[in-house]
């Protein structure tokens, strides 16, 4: 089983079809988008949502299910998965922007209002965001939840930020 | 260090060996640990990262989180550790040679023996594999992670396992650069989000390729990189230089079992988990009696399985010496065997569950010694 | 170069350095880090060189098996740099011929 993810180390569109919500679910508010494509064995992000809107299930290499009507958007699944692989995006504000939520495990921390580069899977800049938020609680272990605000049309590509050289504003 | 009230003799204080003192001493057995280096943990303490599994595996937990409760429950039950170490030999009367710290020389004789001595990263040859800057994978991570120093501001990675994606990561982490990573395998070797977690920071991945050779005269300056084909042969003209001033490579590792071949264990010839490894039964005993293994030494796999490995053959151990009635004894032991099927199963770790129950069909058969 | 800044293992914590002697060079050293370790802090990979064509080698496995980093400690040869940890005041020389020096001979 070839994939973009095993060969060049990030989902393809293709590969990305079943982990994407629905552009009307992206609509109504904050969603989870879990990236987590292959059977490894692995599920804290399931004991992690409040309102058990991921499924794992047994064998615990089962891929994990987002119901996407019970999400709330919350976003306590992003720290909790030691793969790093979880985001959440808001499409619902009126305007061009919407927001990411992503997991952040670099020095220094962004700071709100910080503009910084918008990089896709593959590490490419592709736009600039503005940190709304950065969420630090002790329970996330280090692991910082960096709320970033992007264009609408960036919300299924943009999975990292930078402050290197720190974007232009 | 006292030889005469030593029920159990664990040779490696890393995650598997604690482990399993840590069952053996709940189980009333007298335990001592012995380790070479002047710390505890193996190399469970420069792990910064969460472990995966289920929340029975403390999953979500970084590594030197968990090696702290393991050396706090270790201390509690009341297991021994011993420092700066070396164990030189075992003989055939299962004496155990030591040389301590102060340069004591010792023979111990336990009434069990667990070697649960880990494993060594592989070298790779290649023009300027010599140069200092080279270095293992492992070896940088302990630099950055335990030491808190960065050998070079920009690293080449070799080798795509978890380990090369990990340390990978954590070298960013550290405020360091990787230039690339390199794969000569047409995949990538480790857990697709170790590698998402490093490309969407920018660092390249490139199966398919390898390190043709590292330049510089009294340290690594530069390599060069080139494509394979699918028989793994350079491919003409696809050379290209880079500048890094660190080569990490991470290329597997092999079990450190000298100390089983000297107990005279059979071994078996196993490549997917490392090559020659003791054989061992489902208590984890070797062909050897009284002589158990847990963790890398018996087939390379990672630090959860290592502690399950370890939890075994503590419970066995005990369980051998009367510490614990057998039917007791296989209840625990069952809980352990479905905490330990659970993460070898999926596509990484079900063919290391074949590998691993073909080792121990061959150690149910009768002990040897 | 040391890593005062870490997003999961915080700030380096302050404690004042301790001096080892390189090849006749004062080192700043973290009391109990490895030798090798403060060496490659100070920005030197290189920890000695064969015997025999003197080229020069560094840490490579970092547990103590490969034998790459031995160095001569207060005058002992030998000595497994990346596991043997900093005490302050001591004494450490390179080892082997370099090729200047048998170039000499």
């Amino acid at each position: 089983m070839s994939s973009n993810l095993a060969i060049c180390g990030y989902l393809s569109a293709d590969e990305l079809a079943t982990c994407l919500p629905a552009p009307e679910r992206m609509a109504k508010g904050p969603v989870a988008v879990i990236e987590c494509v292959q059977d490894i064995p692995c599920n804290p992000c399931e004991e992690a949502c409040p309102v058990r809107a991921i499924t794992v299930g047994l064998p615990i290499t089962s891929l994990p299910v987002l119901d996407a009507a019970k999400c709330i958007g919350c976003g306590v699944c992003i720290a909790r998965c030691p793969g790093l692989a979880i985001f959440v995006v808001d499409g619902s504000r009126p305007g061009d922007e919407g927001t990411i939520q992503l997991p952040y495990e670099a020095w220094p921390l962004p700071e709100p209002g910080e503009s910084v580069h918008a990089l896709d899977r593959a590490g490419r800049r592709v736009g600039t965001g503005t940190v709304e938020k950065v969420l630090s609680a002790k329970a996330q272990d280090h692991t910082a939840v960096v709320i970033v605000r992007v264009s609408k049309q960036l919300l299924n590509t943009v999975r990292a930020i930078s402050v290197e050289g720190r974007a232009e504003a | 260090m006292t030889q005469s009230d030593t029920d159990i003799i664990v040779i490696g204080a890393g995650p598997a060996g604690l482990s399993a003192a840590a069952e053996a001493a709940r189980l009333g057995a007298a335990v001592l640990v012995l380790d070479e280096n002047d710390r505890p943990g193996g190399q469970l303490f420069k792990q910064i990262h969460k472990f995966f599994g289920s929340k029975d595996h403390r999953a979500g937990v970084r590594g030197y989180a968990i090696g702290d409760s393991l050396l706090a429950e270790t201390a509690r039950l009341g297991a021994r550790i011993e420092l700066g170490a070396v164990v030189y030999a075992i003989y055939p009367d299962r004496r155990v040679a030591v040389i301590t710290a102060d340069q004591r020389r010792l023979l111990l004789n336990p009434k069990k023996i667990i070697l649960a001595t880990g494993a060594s990263e592989n070298a790779l040859a290649f023009p300027g594999c010599t140069l200092p800057g080279v270095m293992s994978a492992g070896a940088v991570q302990t630099m950055v992670n335990l030491h808190r120093v960065l050998p070079a501001d920009k690293t080449l990675m070799v080798g795509s396992g978890n380990v090369g994606l990990i340390v990978s990561y954590q070298i960013r982490q550290a405020g360091g650069k990787v230039a690339a990573l390199v794969e000569a395998a047409p995949v990538i070797g480790g857990y697709g989000v170790h590698a998402a977690k490093i490309s969407r920071l920018g660092v390249p991945i490139l199966t398919g390729h390898t390190v043709k050779c590292v330049h510089g005269t009294d340290r690594v300056e530069g390599a060069t990189l080139v494509a394979l084909d699918d028989k793994f042969r350079a491919v003409p003209g696809s050379e290209r230089d880079i500048e890094i001033g660190c080569v990490a490579i991470a290329v597997g590792l092999t079990p450190l079992a000298e100390l089983a071949l000297m107990c005279g264990c059979k071994f078996t010839y196993i490549p997917k988990l490392g090559g020659h490894l003791p054989v061992h039964d489902d208590n984890m005993e070797t062909t050897a009696a009284g002589i158990y293994v847990a963790g890398d030494i018996t087939g390379v796999e990672e630090a959860s399985s290592a502690m399950e490995e370890g939890r075994l053959a503590g419970i066995a151990a005990a369980e051998a010496l009367g510490r614990v009635a057998p039917s007791e004894a296989a209840v625990l032991k069952q809980a352990v065997w479905a905490r330990l099927n659970a993460l070898r199963t999926g596509r990484f770790g079900q063919a290391r569950r074949d590998a691993k129950e073909r080792i121990t069909a061959e150690g149910r058969g009768a002990h040897v010694v | 170069m040391r890593i005062l800044r870490h997003p999961i293992l915080g700030n380096l914590d302050e404690q004042p350095p301790v001096f080892i002697e390189v090849d006749g060079e004062l080192i700043p050293a973290r009391e109990g880090e490895p030798i090798a370790a403060a060496i490659i802090a100070a920005g030197r990979l290189k920890l000695r060189h064969t015997r025999k064509s003197g080229e020069p080698r560094g840490v490579f496995c970092g547990i103590g098996r490969c034998t790459d980093c031995v160095m001569t400690v207060d005058g002992q040869a030998n000595v497994r740099t990346c596991v043997t940890p900093v005490k302050a005041g001591m004494k450490i020389v390179t080892q082997g011929a370099s090729p200047e020096r048998e170039a000499q001979e």
